[in-house]
């Protein structure tokens, strides 16, 4: 009975989606308030009945009930509680419906927070949101429904979740990407509202900030997450692999790093406007393109789901409606926006236009080489892969620049800036971070690729807390009470750039300084490897809940002192039949200890492969400080203020 | 003129929907081989049965076939019996007995039957990586002017025979 | 969301008999040895969804990383051995295309994208200030 409930509420949400896209429309076009007031209760309604049939899937896989196809591909009574519910969004169809809940979320936030709004606004908004979400319910319930059933052989038990998902990464990695992929919506719909009602003045750049930097704030997290799952779980020790599934995450990002700054111009200054739209249009774009990437089988991944054309010509349908129409929409009205307000070249307009342009480049670079294999292949060329080499030798040069960028920006004055002003507050940075970059290169013996990074990292660091200094020590009011004043946006901003730098040392570091190797070691034998020595005392077995596991033991010292004691494991899950390597690490802030099981060789010898990765933790604090940043900014004060019938 | 650019999104955009839309259904995993076109490599491995050096010149003469198997692959063992059928209807079959241990192999071809006019043993896979081999079982047709024309992988059944054996001339 | 197919690594363990010669491999120089590993993370794995022939477990790679090995030891140059991988498997392999008309947008691409960045940055930044130049007026 559950499993129809929950299908039956879905019914009901597409119900409602539907209404929520058409009445609200409707009401906007006839003047006519009482259908317009229609769009907040519809958009709680549709909420709640996606709400009730992920409860009830929830349910479905907490009772363990196989009858239900999509559980019993995805779960197994022996299976953990938490990973059953992780198990979830496990599969194409949970995931779905995980991503449809967020979408639900999302919208129902909005319309909370929509009577600060102008009243014809607001349901504009909803309309566009509950179109896309009538979209992905009417695929979910023609395509790919998670309620399935398979009456009246059901299955004894469940066919286990992928072993690579056990994992805590992975209960938080897909919600987390997922509202900052769904988040952009929020900035799609009010860009489209803005377009279908012609009101492209600046005020709906501050109604779209908050929610743009908050979902910015949680794709950074989702990324961030990912790529540490990956190092940990995947066994190799790499941390991006340019793959495209995880392109297909990026692209949004990089559009959505363009689409904050370019919003805080639009707001600011009232420039940029119809650039502002096409990006916010762009960024929600790419995040329902990756969606179809991910889903549709036309690319090859690691992490892509099971393919089916069928699916992949519906969300194909999708995209052609949603962004084929937004950008005809665009095309249509875009032409008469005008900007009044005008800017120097060296104002702070000019630096945020050029970050505009080359995060437009790179993500338009990650786009062009994610799709150029399948380019090739539809002209006959025949097949070619495009992998890491190429995005490390096209991608990394722009996105050095781009940190230059960043670094000069946050000095530079709305409209005009002194070119002596901007040239005496960044040359003696330039110059300490030069100098002291190419010591640290010298004495680490690395490159001079290293160095010019090392040198911008430092410099752009520098340049951040130099400007907060110059702006909390101006004055008579001491240094607290003036840092306390400062608003959480400029905080969001200095932070988000610091762990800019602190990401790009890591990733230097890691693969300019880590060191790799394959040995083979029997029980008791030890080997010394880049100042460490790695004694292995064994291998015991153990039993998991749901697989068996080779555990072994290296005890790492150095220098005769106690470092760490890693477990690496191999583990066979019996019910997939899939055997999965586990790491033993041993995390520290200037190093990992990074050990992993390979085969077993002759009597009790085995191959094991050792990593000593340099500063990799690097790129995940600085993940995380980006996202504190997209957090802090989105809290901003000035964003709270009601701006009832405010047009400014 | 001017207003045709606020459209360029709109073009691009349906330009990569139709290369996605092409690309919908296709297999991402399908790899043609890099042999076709071109004549099959020297090699000078073992026969199975014999333990005869043979090369180039123990090769059929007219159009055959080129199938590589081996003991522990499952998927060999399903497509073996298509292969005799093959073989009784006159298709000359070269086995290429791939990375495995002749002995099991050579009772394998006692147990089950011998569909192979020759077959030669590479144990070390080294005349796989020289025909661009990822597996077993992957079978090649050679026309009859020794010219590789069509490979393929996975088992050999009707299905896939059909589509092969206009190539076999 | 990342659920995947099938995976290489649980073929290999299945049918471990053939690899335990990667693991040991040994190198006359460091020089070697770094080549070897760059070698390796350019290479596709050709059976693999999408990973190098560094990380992947698959038994084809293991023998194509024993075949890089053996080329580098018999003094190969790093194109000799690229070329006999894609005499073999394809363009496929290669994760650094080759330049030719056909990845000519490739490659050129980026660069070309950069320029008309600059290009639309110098005029906005010129419209910009002949409208300011009106204003003034």
């Amino acid at each position: 009975m559950i499993p129809e409930i929950g299908h039956f509420a879905l019914i009901l949400a597409l119900f409602f989606s539907f209404c929520l896209s058409l009445v609200p429309l409707v009401g906007y076009w006839q003047k006519n308030t009482v259908l317009l007031h229609t769009a907040r209760p519809l958009t709680y309604l549709m909420s709640f009945f996606v709400l009730v049939s992920f409860l009830l899937l929830a349910l479905s896989f907490m009772t363990d009930d196989f009858s239900v196809l999509y559980v019993s591909q995805n779960s197994n009574s022996q299976l953990p509680i938490w990973y059953k519910f992780s198990a979830i969004w496990g599969g194409h169809e949970g995931s779905l419906l995980l991503w449809v809940l967020i979408l639900s979320g999302w919208s129902s936030a909005v319309a909370i927070k929509s009577r600060s709004l102008p009243s014809e606004v607001g349901p504009v908004v909803l309309a566009v949101l509950g179109m896309v979400s009538l979209g992905f319910l009417s695929f979910m319930l023609f395509t790919s429904s998670p309620f399935v059933r398979v009456l009246p052989e059901v299955a004894l038990d469940g066919r286990d979740l992928n072993p690579l998902l056990q994992d805590i990464g992975l209960i938080i990695h897909p919600p987390m990407l997922y509202m900052g992929y769904v988040g952009f919506s929020v900035a799609f719909a009010f860009a489209i509202a803005a377009l279908i009602t012609g009101n492209l003045s600046a005020s709906w750049a501050r109604w779209t900030r908050p929610w743009t930097s908050l979902s910015w704030a949680f794709l950074t997290l989702g990324i961030t997450l990912g790529s540490w799952w990956a190092y940990y779980e995947l066994g190799w020790g790499g941390w991006w692999f340019w793959d495209p599934v995880e392109n297909a995450s990026f692209m949004p990002w990089l559009a959505g790093t363009a689409l904050v700054h370019s919003l805080a111009v639009t707001e600011k200054r009232g420039v940029f406007k119809s650039w502002t739209v096409l990006l916010a249009i762009f960024t929600f774009s790419l995040s329902l393109l990756g969606t179809f990437l991910v889903r549709s089988g036309v690319l090859t991944s690691v992490h892509a789901f099971a393919a089916d054309p069928t699916r992949g010509i519906y969300i194909l349908a999708l995209l052609v409606v949603l962004i084929g129409g937004s950008l005809l929409l665009y095309g249509v009205r875009a032409g008469q926006v005008r900007a009044r307000a005008t800017f120097g070249v060296s104002g702070r307009e000019a630096w945020l236009l050029l970050n505009n342009i080359l995060l437009t480049v790179l993500t338009l670079t990650v786009l062009l080489g994610t799709l150029y294999p399948l380019i090739f292949d539809v002209f006959g060329l025949g097949r070619i892969s495009v992998g890491a080499p190429y995005f490390n030798t096209v991608f990394s040069p722009i996105a050095l620049l781009l940190i230059v960028f960043m670094a000069i920006g946050p000095f530079s004055k709305w409209q005009q800036t002194s070119t002596s002003i901007l040239l005496k507050a960044v040359l003696w940075p330039a110059v300490f971070a030069v100098v002291v970059a190419a010591w640290l290169a010298y004495s680490n013996a690395l490159g001079w690729i290293a160095w010019l990074t090392l040198s911008i990292a430092l410099w752009a660091a520098l340049l951040t807390l130099k400007d907060w200094f110059a702006k909390v020590s101006a004055g008579s009011k001491g240094i607290i009470p003036r840092a306390r004043q400062l608003p959480r946006n400029y905080y969001g901003m200095m932070i988000a750039h610091l762990g800019m730098v602190v990401t790009l040392v890591g990733i230097l570091l890691v693969s300019t300084s880590s060191h790799e190797t394959t040995v083979k070691l029997s029980p008791g034998e030890s080997v010394s490897f880049a100042g460490y020595e790695f004694h292995f005392d064994g291998i015991s077995h153990l039993k998991g809940p749901n697989y068996i596991a080779d555990r072994g033991a290296i005890s790492v010292s150095k220098e005769g002192t106690f470092v760490s004691l890693l477990s690496p494991e191999k583990r066979f899950y019996s019910t997939s039949r899939q055997i999965m390597t586990e790491a033993g690490l041993d995390a520290g802030f200037t190093r990992d200890l990074y050990v992993s099981l390979g085969e077993k060789l002759a009597d009790d010898a085995w191959g094991i492969r050792i990593y000593v990765k340099a500063f990799v933790r690097w790129i995940w604090l600085g993940g995380l400080m980006m996202m504190c940043g997209g957090l802090l900014s989105a809290l901003d004060k000035r964003y709270r203020n009601k701006v009832r019938g405010a047009n400014a | 003129m001017r207003k045709l650019l606020w459209f360029l999104p709109f073009f691009v955009f349906l330009g990569m929907g139709v290369v996605l839309y092409k690309q919908l259904g296709t297999n991402p995993e399908y790899m043609p081989s890099a042999l076709i076109g071109k004549p099959v490599p020297d090699f000078t491995l073992v026969s199975l049965q014999t333990n005869r050096v043979e090369d180039q010149s123990s090769l059929p003469k007219q159009a055959y076939l080129i199938n590589f198997w081996a003991t522990w692959c499952p998927t060999c063992e399903m497509e073996h019996a298509y292969l005799r059928e093959l073989a009784q209807q006159g298709v000359p079959i070269v086995g290429i007995d791939y990375k495995d241990d002749s002995n099991k192999a050579q009772q394998w071809l006692a147990t089950k039957g011998n569909p192979y006019q020759l077959v030669v043993t590479d144990e070390l896979g080294k005349f796989g990586l020289d025909m661009g081999v990822t597996g077993a079982p992957e079978t090649f047709v050679v026309n009859s002017k020794g010219i590789i024309v069509y490979r393929h992988q996975g088992d050999l059944n009707s299905t896939v025979w059909q589509e092969m054996k206009g190539y076999l001339k | 969301m990342k659920l995947m197919k099938s995976f290489c690594i649980m073929v290999t363990l299945l049918l471990s008999s053939y690899a335990f010669a990667d693991t040991l491999m040994t190198f006359s120089s460091e020089l070697n040895q770094t080549r070897f590993q760059s070698l390796a993370k350019e290479l596709r794995c050709p059976k693999c969804q999408n990973q190098d022939l560094a990380d992947s477990q698959a038994d084809i790679a293991k023998d194509l990383r024993i075949q890089i090995h053996d080329m580098i030891e018999q003094g190969k140059t790093d194109q000799e051995i690229v070329d006999y991988m894609v005499a073999r498997y394809g363009d496929f392999v290669l994760y650094r295309p080759r330049y030719s008309a056909a990845t000519a947008f490739l490659w050129g691409g980026p660069i070309a994208l950069l320029l008309i960045g600059f290009v639309a940055f110098g005029w906005v930044l010129l419209r910009n200030k002949k409208r300011r130049a009106g204003k003034v007026l």
